[in-house]
C-alpha cells in the first residue's frame, strides 16, 4: 500500500518554508572573520551534514542557528521567523531546536532521568510524572533505560552523549543540531551514538549535523555541505560531494580524511 | 622493614624528640600552679554552665545566623549584579564589595551600630534594629556579604560555559538557568570556602561587644570577659573557648559529611 502524500514529502517542496534558512551570514571573533557570507538552508525532514576542516566555521554556523553565537550581519530564519530580530522570543525559538554538544554538557548534579526531565518541567511546565514518563521512554529509545538513576559521572562518554540526545528530544524539537557529537568519544563508543542519530534520521527528524564521520555523511545525509575558510565551497548529494567533488579544496580535504 | 616504614619511623622519631625538648623546656619554665590557679579553676569552670550555653552560646549562634543569612543575601545579589550586563548594576556591586572589604569589621560595626539610630532616629526604626541582634547582625551581614560575594562569584565562574549553553538551548530563561543549573553547581564548589566564612563570622561576633552589650545580649567572648572580671580569674575565658570549639569542630565535620555526600557519584 502506498501513500502518495508521504512519498512526495520526502522530496523537498519548493513552495514550503525551509525549517532553517540562513542568508548572507557574517560572524567575526575579534579580527578573525569566521563566517564570510553564508547562505544555507535545511528543509523539513531533511538531514544536512556539514563537513570541512577545523576552523572552517562549521560549528559557528551551527551555533548561530540557536543563537548561541550572535551573528554580526545576515539573517537566521527558523520557520520563516528571523531569530536575530529584537522582537523575537529567543527562548521560544530555542524550545523548537534541540542541540547536542561535542562535550555532552550534561548537568552533573542531576541524574540521567532528571537531565532529561528538567527541560520539560521548567520550560514546558510539565508535571514531574508526565515528564518522567516520557523521559523513561526516551532513555529506553537511546538504550539507557537501566541507567536512569545514574549521575553523568557514572556513565561512559557514549552513554552520556545518548542521554544528551534524549534530553534534547524531550523538548519535542522540530530540528536537531549535532555539534561534532562523536568527536570527544573513544572510538569504540562512537557507533552507539551514531546509530541513535541514524535512527532519528530514519524517523524523519530534521537534522543539521556537523561531523567528521564521513561514513555517517555518506550513508545518512540527504545533502552534504562542504565548508572551508568561512564559506560554503560545495554542496549536493553525498555521492556528488563526497564521491566526485568538483572543487580542489574539497578534493584535498577528502584525501586528507581518507588517509586515516 | 620497607623503605616506606623506615621513613615513617624516622618522622615519628623526629617528632618525639622535638616534643620532649619543647615539652621539657615548657615544663620547667612555665609557672604551672599560677596558670592553673588563674585559668583552670574547676569550680569556676563548671560554675559557668549551663548559663553560658543558654545565654552566651545561644547569642553567638544567633548573631552568626543573622549575620550569615543576611550576608548570603547581600553576597548573592552582589555576585549576580557583578556579572550583570547592566553597567550601573556592576558598578554598584563593585563599590559595595570594595568598600566593605577595605574597612576593618570593627569599624563597620561601630559605624553601622551608632550610625543607623542617628540617621533614622531610634524611635522610627523597627524594634528589631534597636537591639544588638538587628544593628549588630546588619553590620556583620554587610561585612560577610562583601566577602561572600567574591566567593559566590568564583563559584559561578567555575561552572563551565557549556552548562549555561546546554540550559539555554533547552529554552530555559537566564534566571531559570541560574537557579536550576548554575547555582546548585556553584554551591558545591564553594562549600569549603563558605564554611570558612561562616567560622570567621562566628568569631567576629565577639566584636559586637564594642556597641555595648545588655545583659541577655552577651555572646561568648563578652561573657568570658565579664565573669573573669567579676570573679577575679580567667577561667570563664576558658569556658568560652570550650564553647567555641564545641560549635566549630562539629560544624566542620558536618560540612565534610555534606561535601562527601554531594560528591558521591558526581564529578
Amino acid at each position: 500500500m502506498t501513500d502518495p502524500a508521504a512519498q512526495s514529502s520526502s522530496a523537498p517542496e519548493s513552495h514550503a518554508l525551509p525549517t532553517v534558512e540562513i542568508r548572507d551570514l557574517h560572524k567575526s571573533f575579534g579580527t578573525n572573520e569566521v563566517l564570510k557570507g553564508i547562505d544555507f538552508h535545511v528543509n523539513d525532514r531533511e538531514v544536512v551534514v556539514v563537513v570541512g576542516p577545523s576552523g572552517s566555521g562549521k560549528s559557528t554556523l551551527l551555533r548561530c542557528v540557536n543563537l548561541l553565537e550572535v551573528p554580526d550581519r545576515g539573517q537566521v530564519l527558523i520557520d520563516g521567523v528571523d531569530i536575530c530580530d529584537s522582537g523575537t522570543d529567543v527562548n521560544a525559538v530555542r524550545r523548537k531546536i534541540g542541540m547536542v554538544f561535542q562535550q555532552f554538557n550534561l548537568f552533573p548534579h542531576l541524574t540521567a532521568l532528571n537531565n532529561v526531565t528538567i527541560g520539560p518541567r521548567k520550560v514546558l511546565k510539565r508535571t514531574t510524572e508526565e515528564a518522567e514518563q516520557s523521559a523513561r521512554s526516551l532513555l529506553d529509545r537511546v538504550g539507557l533505560a537501566d541507567h536512569a538513576h545514574k549521575y553523568p559521572a557514572q556513565l561512559s562518554g557514549g552513554q552520556q552523549q545518548r542521554v544528551a540526545i534524549a534530553r534534547a528530544l524531550a523538548m519535542n524539537p522540530e530540528i536537531m543540531l549535532f555539534d561534532e557529537a562523536t568527536s570527544a568519544l573513544d572510538p569504540e563508543l562512537v557507533g552507539d551514538v551514531l546509530s541513535v542519530m541514524r535512527s532519528l534520521a530514519d524517523d524523519g527528524m530534521t537534522m543539521m549535523v556537523v561531523t567528521h564521520e564521513m561514513g555517517f555523511a555518506k550513508n545518512v545525509a540527504d545533502r552534504v555541505v562542504f565548508m572551508a575558510d568561512g564559506v560554503v565551497v560545495e554542496e549536493g548529494t553525498p555521492d556528488a560531494v563526497l564521491g566526485s567533488p568538483q572543487h580542489a579544496r574539497t578534493q584535498q580535504f577528502l584525501q586528507q580524511v581518507g588517509d586515516h | 622493614m620497607t623503605r616506606q616504614q623506615r621513613s615513617t619511623l624516622i618522622q615519628w622519631g623526629a617528632f618525639a624528640t622535638g616534643f620532649v625538648i619543647i615539652g621539657g623546656t615548657l615544663a620547667v619554665t612555665v609557672r604551672w600552679s599560677a596558670l592553673a590557679d588563674r585559668f583552670f579553676k574547676w569550680d569556676d569552670f563548671t560554675g559557668q554552665f549551663p548559663e553560658i550555653i543558654f545565654e552566651a552560646a545561644r547569642n553567638t549562634l544567633l548573631y552568626t545566623v543573622i549575620g550569615f543569612s543576611g550576608g548570603l543575601i547581600f553576597g548573592l545579589v552582589a555576585a549576580l549584579m557583578r556579572q550583570s550586563s547592566v553597567p550601573p548594576a556592576r558598578l554598584l556591586a563593585s563599590l559595595y564589595i570594595e568598600i566593605f572589604r577595605a574597612l576593618p569589621a570593627l569599624l563597620t560595626i561601630l559605624i553601622v551600630g551608632f550610625g543607623i539610630p542617628i540617621a533614622f532616629g531610634a524611635e522610627n526604626l523597627p524594634s528589631f534594629f534597636t537591639t544588638l541582634y538587628g544593628s549588630g547582625g546588619l553590620a556583620l551581614a554587610l561585612v560577610a556579604g562583601a566577602y561572600l560575594a567574591e566567593t559566590i562569584r568564583a563559584g559561578i565562574e567555575a561552572v563551565p560555559r557549556g552548562q549555561v549553553e546546554a540550559a539555554r538551548s533547552l529554552g530555559m530563561t537566564t534566571s531559570q538557568t541560574t537557579r536550576s543549573i548554575v547555582l546548585p553547581q556553584a554551591f558545591r564548589v564553594i562549600l569549603p570556602p563558605l564554611t570558612n566564612e561562616l567560622v570567621l563570622l562566628l568569631k567576629d561576633t565577639s566584636l559586637l561587644a564594642v556597641l555595648g552589650v545588655a545583659i541577655g545580649e552577651r555572646e561568648l567572648t563578652t561573657w568570658g570577659r565579664t565573669f573573669s572580671n567579676s570573679i577575679g580569674n580567667y577561667t570563664p575565658l576558658m569556658a568560652a573557648a570550650v564553647c567555641y570549639l564545641a560549635i566549630t569542630v562539629p560544624l566542620s565535620q558536618l560540612v565534610k559529611y555534606v561535601e562527601n555526600r554531594t560528591k558521591a557519584g558526581q564529578r
